[in-house]
C-alpha cells in the first residue's frame, strides 16, 4: 500500500487556485472530480464554478503529468431575494455533481440552497466565415460587387470552452438543499434538503417527486434533520440519507413510491458513560458516501469517520478518530460555533483508504487494511511544489510533546478543511483550504509515467 | 465609407428574374447572433437550397450544416426536421445519402428531442434509399452509431435497425441482429432502455424464427435487468411480442416473464403491468387472460403501493364485473388516492352493467362514496353523474347527492368549491328546475359573495349557464332580483359582482330585462364612490350596450358615459372613452 513507509509518498503537486485578496466569496464550498478524473470542479461562496483539466501526458518534463489547470470558469448562481418570504438566497454553491459522460460535452449539476442547475461544458474549435452582404467585421458590402451567393465555411480556430445553462430545477425546496446525487440509471437524480428528498428526471424541470418527507405536522416536534443523501453507485433503487441524530437510513425505491419507511436503519448504540451535553451535536452525521463497490458506507461526524457494512446495521465496521484530542475542548468549540462545522469525507478509488478534513489546514487519511493513519497539512508555507508532504502530529493537552509536534492549543480553528475529493481511480486528491485548492498526488503515481 | 443599398440589381438567379437578395439575407442569418433569426433561416432551408441548386447544396450547404451542431436545441430540432424532407433538394433519391452526415451528427447530441427528431428523419429518408445505397451508405451509418463511443449515438442507433432490416441481404441482416443484441446488453442503462423500447418494433420486422430465437431471449434478459427503468420497458415490448407469436407459444415464451413482471419487486414495474393491462389482455387472448391475467390483476388491485392500485383501478372498466366487484368493495377501505381513481371510473361501469345490476351492485358504492371523507372522491362521483343518469336516472341518488353537494360547496379549500361550481349546470339540468330552486339556488347565490375572486368569477359564469338552461323568465324571478340587490352592498367587491353578473347575464336575459331592470342599477352605480366600481360601470355599459335598444343607449347611457369620461380618475376616464368609441352613440 502506498501509505507504507516512514514518510508518506504524497507529494505536493500544484496549488492551482488562489486569490491574493481573499474575500468571502472566494471561499471554496465544494470540490468534485468527474467520472474519469480528467476534470475537477470547484464551487465557491460567490456562486462561481471553476473547472480544472488534467494536462495531457508529456514525456519530456518529469512530473508534468497530473497537473490540473483552469479549463473554464463561470458564474453558476447569483444572489437572489425571495420576496414572499423576505429571505435572501445565497449564491453559494453547496454541491456539484458530474453526470456520466454521454457525448463529447461534459455536464454537471450545481446547486445553491434552493435551485439546481444543469450546465453543459463543451469545446469548439471551428467557426464559420463568409457573409454575403457584409464582411467579417460587419461592414456592409458594396452590393454591386456581390454577384453570387456564398455559403459560410467552417475554419479552424483556437480551442474555446463554452459553458451553457441547460436546465433549471427550481421551486421544489422549502429548506436548504444539502445534497444532490445522480442515479445509476442515468436519467434521474435526487436533491435533499433539511426535511425532504425529491427525485427529478434530468429532462424534466417542471415537476419532481417527493420520496422522503420527515417534516412533522407540528414543527415544534422537530427533532432531527436530513444532513446528506446519496444514491447507491450501481443499484438504481437504493439510496441512503443521514440525519442529525447520527443515524443512516437506507431506502429501497422499489418497495413504494414514498420512501418514508426505510429498509435499513444504521445506528450505533450510545455509550451511556460518555454521554454529555455535546453528545447529540457531535454525533450528527455531516457527510455520507457509498464506497465505489457499493458494499460500504463512509460517514463523518464531528470527531470520527466511520465505515459501515451495508449488511450490518447494529454498529459500524470501523471507527476512525479524526481528532480525538478535541474532546476536551468541545466547550470552546461550541462557543465559537466550530462544533457545527460540516466535514466531508472521501474514499480512494479502491475503497482501501479514506480521507477527511480537520482544523489547522490538516487532513487525515486512514488505510483500512494496514490501520495506519496520517495527518497531512495543506499549506503553502509547509509544502513546496513537488516536495514530499511531511506527516504532522498533534500533541494532546498534557501529553508528551515531541519535536515538531503541534500543541492542541496552538491549532488554528479558522483554517478548516471541509471539502476534499479523491480521483476516481488514481491517488490524486483535491483539498479545499478556505480559498486555496491543493492537488496532491502520490509519488509513485507520478514517477510511473 | 459605408454604402447603404437596397436589393442589389446584380444578385440574380440562374434563370435571371428572381432577386437573390432575400436568399443572401437568409444565408447570412444562419449565423446571426439572434436565435430567432437563425431559427427562421433554418425553417426556410428549402428556399436556400432551391436557390443554390442541388450541386451546391450537396457540396457547400450540407457540409456547413454538418458542423453546426453547436446551436440551440430549437435550431437543431428545426434542422433535424428539415433534413427529413430534403431528398429532392439534394438531387433526388440518387443523392439522398448526402443527408446522412448532418443527421448523423444530430443523432449524437445530448438533447433527447433533437436526437429523436434526427432519428425520425433518418427513418424517413431510409425509405428513399435504393436497396444498394441502403447497404452502401445507410447501414454503415447505423453500425457507426451502434458502436459509437458515446451512449447518445448508441441510443439513436436503436431506432434505426427496424427500418433497414427488411430491405437488406441476409448477411447484413445477421449483422444487424448482432448489433441489436449487443446494444441490449450495453453497459449504460440509457442504451438498454433505448433497445428495450425498440424491441417490439424490431420484433415486428424479424422473421418468426428469429423472433422465437433472438427476440425472446433478449426480452427475457431485459425483463430481468438490474435497472427498474429497463425492466418496465420490457413490459411494453411484451405487448408487441405477444401479438406476433402463435397462441401455442405464448405460454412457454412470454408468460413466465409476464408473470414475473406482475410480481416484480419494484412497484414501478408492477405499475407498468397494471397500466398496460388492457393492451396485454388483447395481446394474449381470452384463454390466458382468464387463467393468468385476471388473478394477476386482482393482485395488482390489492398491491401494497397505492400508485399500482390506482393504475389497476383505472383499468377496471371493461373487466368482467363478477370478478371485479369483490375487489372494488375491498378498495373502499384503502387509500384515498386509489378510491379517487376508482371513483372516476366506477360511474362508467353503469352503462356496461345496465339498470338492474347498477342498482343492485353499484348504487350502494356510489352512495358510500358520496359520503367519503375525501372531497376528491365525492367530486369524482359527482363529475361523472351523467353516465349514471342515462342508466338509472339521477333521482335514485338525489337524497344522498344533496348533502354531498352542500358539503363540497362549503369546503374550506377553494379549489374544491371551484370544482363543484363547474358541475352545477350539469346537475341543475339533471335534477330539474324545482329541485334546483328548492335546494341549490341558495348555494349558487352564496358563491357570489365568496371571499375568493376565482369562486365569485366562476359563480358568475355559472349563473349565465343556468339562465341558458332554465330561460329568461326563470332568471327574472329567481336570480336577477338577488343579483341587483347586491348593488347596495356596503362591500365594493360585492357591488362589482353585480356588474360582473350583469355582464354575463344580459345576453341570456334579453333586451327587455336588461333595459328595464339591469340598466337603471348600472347607471345608478356610476355615482359610486369607489373608482373601481365606476370604471366597471363603463366596462359594463360597453358590454351590455349591444343588447339595449337605441333609445336607451342615446338618452340614458350616453350622458352617463360622458360624465364618466370627465371623471377625476384616469382609469374611469379611459374605460368611459373606450366605451364611447365602441358603442354606436350619436
Amino acid at each position: 500500500s502506498w501509505m507504507e513507509g516512514r514518510s508518506t509518498p504524497m507529494i505536493f503537486s500544484a496549488c492551482v487556485r488562489e486569490w491574493n485578496n481573499v474575500t468571502f466569496s472566494d471561499i471554496i464550498s465544494t470540490v468534485e472530480f468527474n467520472h474519469t478524473g480528467e476534470l475537477l470542479a470547484t464551487g465557491d461562496k460567490g456562486g462561481r464554478v471553476v473547472i480544472f483539466q488534467r494536462e495531457p501526458e508529456s514525456k519530456n518534463e518529469l512530473f508534468s503529468q497530473g497537473e490540473y489547470n483552469v479549463y473554464s470558469t463561470f458564474q453558476s448562481h447569483e444572489p437572489e431575494f425571495d420576496y414572499l418570504k423576505s429571505l435572501e438566497i445565497e449564491e453559494k454553491i453547496n454541491k456539484i455533481r458530474w453526470l456520466p459522460q454521454q457525448n463529447a460535452a461534459h455536464f454537471l449539476l450545481s446547486t445553491n440552497d434552493k435551485t439546481i442547475k444543469l450546465w453543459k461544458v463543451s469545446e469548439r474549435d471551428k467557426r464559420p466565415e463568409g457573409y454575403n452582404l457584409k464582411d467579417e467585421e460587419g461592414r456592409i458590402k458594396d452590393l454591386s460587387t456581390v454577384t453570387s451567393l456564398q455559403v459560410p465555411v467552417l475554419k479552424p480556430m483556437d480551442l474555446m470552452v463554452e459553458v451553457s445553462p441547460r436546465r433549471l430545477f427550481a421551486n421544489a425546496h422549502t429548506y436548504h438543499v444539502n445534497s444532490i446525487s445522480v442515479n445509476s440509471d442515468y436519467q434521474t437524480y435526487m436533491s435533499a434538503d433539511d426535511l425532504r428528498i425529491n427525485l427529478w428526471h434530468l429532462d424534466i424541470t417542471d415537476r419532481s417527486f417527493n420520496i422522503v418527507d420527515i417534516k412533522p405536522v407540528n414543527m415544534e416536534d422537530l427533532t432531527e434533520v436530513i444532513t446528506a443523501a446519496e444514491f447507491h453507485p450501481h443499484h438504481c433503487n437504493l439510496f441512503v440519507y443521514s440525519s442529525s441524530k447520527g443515524t443512516l437510513r437506507l431506502c429501497d425505491m422499489r418497495e413504494a413510491a414514498l420512501c418514508d419507511k426505510h429498509s435499513k436503519l444504521f445506528e450505533e448504540p450510545e455509550d451511556p458513560s460518555s454521554r454529555s451535553f455535546f453528545s447529540e451535536i457531535i454525533s450528527s452525521v455531516s457527510d455520507v458516501k457509498f464506497s465505489h463497490s457499493g458494499r460500504y458506507l463512509l460517514t463523518r461526524d464531528y470527531l470520527t469517520a466511520k465505515v459501515w457494512d451495508l449488511n450490518m446495521e447494529s454498529k459500524p465496521l470501523e471507527t476512525y478518530q479524526v481528532h480525538d484530542y478535541l474532546r476536551s475542548k468541545l466547550c470552546s468549540l461550541y462557543e465559537n460555533d466550530c462544533i457545527f462545522d460540516k466535514f466531508e469525507c472521501a474514499w480512494n478509488g479502491s475503497d482501501s483508504v479514506i480521507m477527511t478534513g480537520a482544523y489547522n489546514n490538516f487532513f487525515r487519511m486512514f488505510d483500512r487494511n494496514t490501520k495506519r493513519d496520517v495527518t497531512l497539512e495543506a499549506s503553502r508555507e509547509s509544502s513546496k511544489p513537488r516536495a514530499v508532504l511531511k506527516p504532522r502530529r498533534v500533541c494532546a493537552a498534557g501529553g508528551k510533546r515531541r519535536k515538531d509536534d503541534i500543541s492542541v492549543d496552538s491549532l488554528d480553528f479558522t483554517k478548516k478543511i471541509l471539502h476534499t475529493a479523491w480521483h476516481p481511480t488514481e491517488n490524486i486528491i483535491a483539498i479545499a483550504a478556505t480559498n486555496n485548492l491543493y492537488i496532491f498526488q502520490d509519488k509513485l503515481n507520478s514517477e510511473m509515467h | 465609407e459605408e454604402k447603404r443599398a437596397g436589393p442589389a440589381s446584380t444578385l440574380y438567379c440562374a434563370d435571371g428574374d428572381d432577386s437573390l437578395y432575400p436568399i443572401a439575407v437568409l444565408i447570412d442569418e444562419l449565423r446571426n447572433e439572434d436565435v430567432q433569426l437563425r431559427l427562421n433561416s433554418i425553417k426556410k432551408l428549402s428556399t436556400i437550397a432551391l436557390a443554390l441548386g442541388v450541386e451546391r447544396t450537396r457540396t457547400e450547404l450540407l457540409p456547413f450544416l454538418t458542423d453546426t451542431i453547436y446551436d440551440e436545441d430549437e435550431v437543431l430540432l428545426a434542422l433535424a426536421e428539415q433534413l427529413g424532407n430534403f431528398t429532392m433538394l439534394v438531387g433526388g433519391p440518387e443523392y439522398v445519402h448526402c443527408l446522412l452526415p448532418p443527421l448523423e451528427s444530430l443523432a449524437t447530441v445530448e438533447e433527447t428531442v433533437v436526437r429523436d427528431k434526427a432519428v425520425e428523419s433518418l427513418r424517413k429518408i431510409s425509405q428513399e434509399h435504393s436497396p444498394v445505397d441502403l447497404e452502401v451508405h445507410f447501414e454503415p451509418l447505423v453500425k457507426r452509431l451502434a458502436s459509437g463511443d458515446w451512449f447518445t449515438s448508441r441510443t439513436s442507433a436503436c431506432g434505426l435497425f427496424s427500418v433497414c432490416y427488411p430491405r437488406v441481404s441476409s448477411t447484413v441482416k445477421a449483422e444487424i441482429r448482432q448489433h441489436f443484441r449487443t446494444l441490449c446488453s450495453d453497459d449504460t442503462p440509457m442504451v438498454r432502455r433505448a433497445a428495450a423500447s425498440k424491441l417490439g418494433e424490431f420484433a415486428k420486422v424479424l422473421e418468426l424464427d428469429y423472433v422465437k430465437s433472438d427476440i425472446i431471449s433478449l426480452f427475457t434478459a431485459l425483463a430481468s435487468d438490474e435497472q427498474d427503468s429497463v425492466r418496465l420497458l420490457a413490459v411494453e415490448a411484451c405487448v408487441s411480442i405477444a401479438t406476433l407469436l402463435p397462441q401455442e407459444d405464448l405460454e412457454t415464451l412470454v408468460m413466465p416473464t409476464l408473470r414475473q413482471a406482475a410480481e416484480d419487486k419494484s412497484w414501478r414495474v408492477r405499475y407498468m403491468v397494471a397500466d398496460k393491462f388492457s393492451e396485454l389482455q388483447k395481446a394474449v387472448g381470452p384463454e390466458i387472460t382468464k387463467n393468468d391475467l385476471v388473478p394477476a390483476f386482482q393482485n395488482l388491485l390489492k398491491d401494497c403501493e397505492a400508485e399500482v392500485r390506482a393504475a389497476a383501478a383505472n383499468k377496471v372498466k371493461g373487466k368482467r364485473l363478477n370478478i371485479m366487484l369483490p375487489f372494488i368493495r375491498l378498495i373502499q377501505y384503502t387509500n384515498q388516492h386509489v378510491k379517487s381513481a376508482l371513483a372516476s371510473v366506477i360511474m362508467g361501469l353503469s352503462t356496461i352493467l345496465g339498470k338492474d345490476n347498477t342498482i343492485e351492485h353499484l348504487l350502494p358504492l356510489f352512495l358510500a362514496q358520496l359520503k367519503d371523507e375525501c372531497p376528491e372522491v365525492r367530486l369524482n362521483i359527482i363529475s361523472n353523474l351523467d353516465c349514471v343518469n342515462e342508466v338509472i336516472g339521477i333521482r335514485q341518488l338525489s337524497q344522498s347527492l344533496l348533502p354531498a353537494i352542500v358539503e363540497l360547496a362549503e369546503d374550506a379549500k377553494w379549489r374544491v368549491r371551484l370544482a363543484i361550481i363547474e358541475y352545477m349546470p350539469l346537475l341543475a339540468g339533471q335534477l330539474g328546475v324545482e329541485f334546483f330552486d328548492e335546494k341549490l339556488n341558495t348555494l349558487c347565490m352564496a358563491w357570489l359573495i365568496d371571499h375568493v375572486y376565482a369562486i365569485r368569477e366562476a359563480a358568475t359564469c355559472n349563473l349565465m349557464k343556468l339562465v341558458e338552461k332554465f330561460g329568461a323568465e326563470w332568471a327574472q324571478n329567481t336570480i336577477v332580483p338577488k343579483v341587483l340587490g347586491m348593488a347596495n352592498d356596503p362591500n365594493y367587491l360585492h357591488r362589482m359582482t353585480t356588474l360582473f353578473c350583469i355582464n354575463a347575464l344580459s345576453e341570456a336575459c334579453g333586451q327587455e330585462i336588461t333595459t328595464k331592470q339591469m340598466l337603471p342599477v348600472v347607471l345608478k352605480m356610476s355615482n359610486d364612490q369607489v373608482a373601481n366600481v365606476r370604471f366597471n360601470v363603463a366596462k359594463s355599459l360597453q358590454k351590455i350596450g349591444p343588447v339595449l335598444d337605441n333609445n336607451a343607449l342615446q338618452t340614458e347611457v350616453k350622458p352617463v358615459l360622458e360624465k364618466l369620461a370627465s371623471d377625476q380618475d384616469m382609469d374611469v376616464k379611459y374605460f368611459a372613452q373606450e366605451a364611447i368609441s365602441v358603442l354606436p352613440l350619436a
